[in-house]
């Protein structure tokens, strides 16, 4: 006999706790089996592009944290990069060095959010989520030690920081290095080897890295795919060509991949600190001689940088006056999510929600 | 061996389980009978019969402590600090403020320092219902009269009694946050032991005596 049934629509989201923030997928299901899946953003649109014109070049830093609000030193240094190419200034080496130091630490921060996050979309209720968020808290206090705030830093301007780093913060970094990779240890005694998670990742969520490329994914998604695309390393900004890191590739492009580069990623960022602060050296951390207004002259600019997720990177066009002209971000989340329909069609319901979790998606930044 | 990873992982929370905890019961935390009587520096025996009422709310598990969260002394907070001395009126802060939450309105003043060096500052309100305390106020202002304070729990029942007028800015007991301050961070200036700073040592550079100001107005006209 034939079975007269149509597809069943379910909104997951824009309110459910695994959609990562205020995403709404409409998925059609035959019984458990996912066969479309429509993502439809914007519920977290706030115009930051377009505040940004009526700002001066140094206030539109406070937008960038809100952007990607998980990672937002990180969005700070992609923004400030792109200002000192458009206006030539010359940062300052101890400027330079604090800037990496933050951005790796956003890094690892980035990362223990992903895999925390994944975990709770697992099933995992609770235990790895707050093992990663015990770690964060170590990152968030060193941070609130450099810049006065815990996630929206505003902490990069212009030619440097605002403020060289309180002598307080180096033997805490010292510690929280020391302390650090046997907690990451930890995670993947606790994660790596679990029976129940290799069953719901191994060969789940596979794309093809041609796919990847062409859609322009970047970041940890296509490295766990095979291609060793990393722009601290292929086209080094800030001096990342005077650290040496290894950039972990995996071939499996499936969900437990992605979730294993994570963690090498936090061990390798471990080492980029350490060279950091080995190498680090003694003057001002800004160049007094950088006015609070600045005025580029006339032209555009565009730096990438490796963000934790992935490409990132503002493009800005100056006319010649105090605020840009126009600002365009290029947003790793929202690129990285446009595969999702391709990774999901045929999965269950929650093997679905792992896919989506591992692509590690940030709706402040999807949105802007 | 299936099920050998899922022991494995059972080994990292028992450890977890024994190591202590990490969160901070933040605003208070309970003490026991032994914790509150070492509060109040007794021996739990001396705490029983002095205080037997307290003793036994103590065992109920009634007695709580203050739990702070350590804060770095750059925290930016809610409580600005703002030194009436130092302040010229300039309004740098309202212009640069990202969001255009503060107010200033200046009228000249009659006293001899101020013959177009000071202005009266009429209103200062800050409205902290809309602040996402940047601090780029803070930043620009040329004579280090604005700092940030580094409060950060407050709540109210209507939204205006979120603004900070001038008149509250004159009488709150100024403990600025060392953010951008590096000149109060070189003397090792702590915001959160609750000492004072006067308006004399929070400036980038010395504050100019009244004769010279009135000396260098004659000089310019």
């Amino acid at each position: 006999m034939t079975l007269k049934s149509e597809p069943v629509i379910v909104n997951v989201g824009p309110q459910h706790p695994s959609t990562h923030g205020v995403m709404r997928l409409r998925v059609a299901f035959d019984g458990e089996l996912v066969t479309d899946a429509e993502m439809i953003i914007g519920y977290l649109h706030r115009g930051s592009e377009k505040l940004a014109e009526e700002r001066t070049f140094t206030q539109v830093v406070t937008l960038t944290d809100r952007m990607d609000y998980v990672a937002a030193m990180t969005n700070n240094q992609a923004y400030i990069l792109a200002v000192e190419k458009l206006a030539g200034i010359e940062p300052t080496p101890r400027g330079v060095w604090l800037r990496m130091i933050s951005a790796e630490l956003q890094r690892i921060a980035s990362h223990l959010i992903a895999i925390g996050f994944l975990m709770q979309d697992l099933g995992a209720m609770g235990t790895p989520l707050m093992y990663t968020m015990r770690e964060r808290e170590d990152i968030m206090d060193m941070f609130e030690l450099m810049c006065g705030a815990r996630i929206t830093n505003s902490y990069h301007r212009p030619s440097g920081v605002f403020q060289d780093a309180p002598p307080e913060l180096w033997p805490r970094l010292e510690a929280f290095l020391v302390e650090m990779p046997g907690r990451i240890d930890e995670y993947e005694q606790l994660i790596s080897g679990n029976e129940i998670i290799l069953s719901r990742m191994r060969g789940i969520g596979i794309i093809s890295p041609e796919d990847m490329i062409n859609a322009s994914i970047t970041g940890p998604m296509l490295r766990a795919g095979g291609v060793d695309w990393d722009i601290r390393h292929q086209q080094p900004y800030e001096y990342y060509d005077r650290v040496e890191f290894d950039r972990p590739i995996m071939d499996e492009s499936d969900n437990y991949a992605r979730y294993l580069v994570r963690v090498y990623e936090m061990r390798e960022s471990l080492k980029i600190l350490r060279q950091c602060i080995d190498q680090i050296e003694p003057g001002p951390a800004r160049d007094p001689e950088v006015p609070f207004v600045i005025r580029p002259p006339k032209g555009d600019a565009y730096v990438p940088i490796e963000g934790p997720k992935g490409e990132l990177g503002f493009y800005l066009v100056s006319d010649g006056g105090i605020s840009p002209y126009r600002c365009k971000v290029r947003p790793p989340s929202l690129l990285n999510l446009t595969l999702l329909r391709e990774m999901v069609i045929g999965l269950p319901m929650a093997a679905m929600i792992v896919t989506f979790g591992t692509v590690d998606i940030n709706m402040g930044e999807v949105d802007r | 061996m299936i099920g050998l990873g899922l022991l494995n992982g059972l080994i990292v929370t028992m450890k977890a389980a024994i190591r202590g905890p990490v969160t901070v019961q933040y605003p208070d935390r309970r003490v026991g009978l032994l914790g509150a009587a070492r509060e109040l520096g007794m021996s739990p025996f001396q705490f029983l019969v002095k205080r037997p009422k307290d003793a036994v709310k103590a065992a109920a598990g009634f007695a709580t402590v203050e739990d702070k969260i350590a804060q770095g002394p750059r925290f930016r907070g809610q409580d600005f600090n703002w030194y009436e001395d130092r302040c010229t009126g300039c309004a740098s802060c309202a212009k640069f403020c990202p969001l255009g939450i503060i107010e200033i309105v200046t009228s000249p003043s009659d006293t001899l320092k101020s013959q177009g060096e000071v202005y009266n500052i009429d209103v200062f309100d800050i409205d902290i219902g809309r602040c996402m305390f940047c601090g780029i106020c803070v930043e620009v202002c040329p004579y280090d009269a604005l700092h940030m304070g580094s409060g950060f729990e407050l709540g109210t029942y209507e939204r205006k009694d979120l603004v900070i007028s001038v008149d509250a800015l004159r009488t709150k007991k100024n403990t600025p946050s060392t953010w951008f301050r590096p000149q109060l961070e070189e003397t090792a200036y702590n915001p959160h032991s609750g000492e004072s700073r006067p308006w004399t040592e929070v400036g980038r550079h010395e504050q100019p005596t009244d004769e010279e100001l009135n000396e260098r107005w004659v000089d310019e006209r």
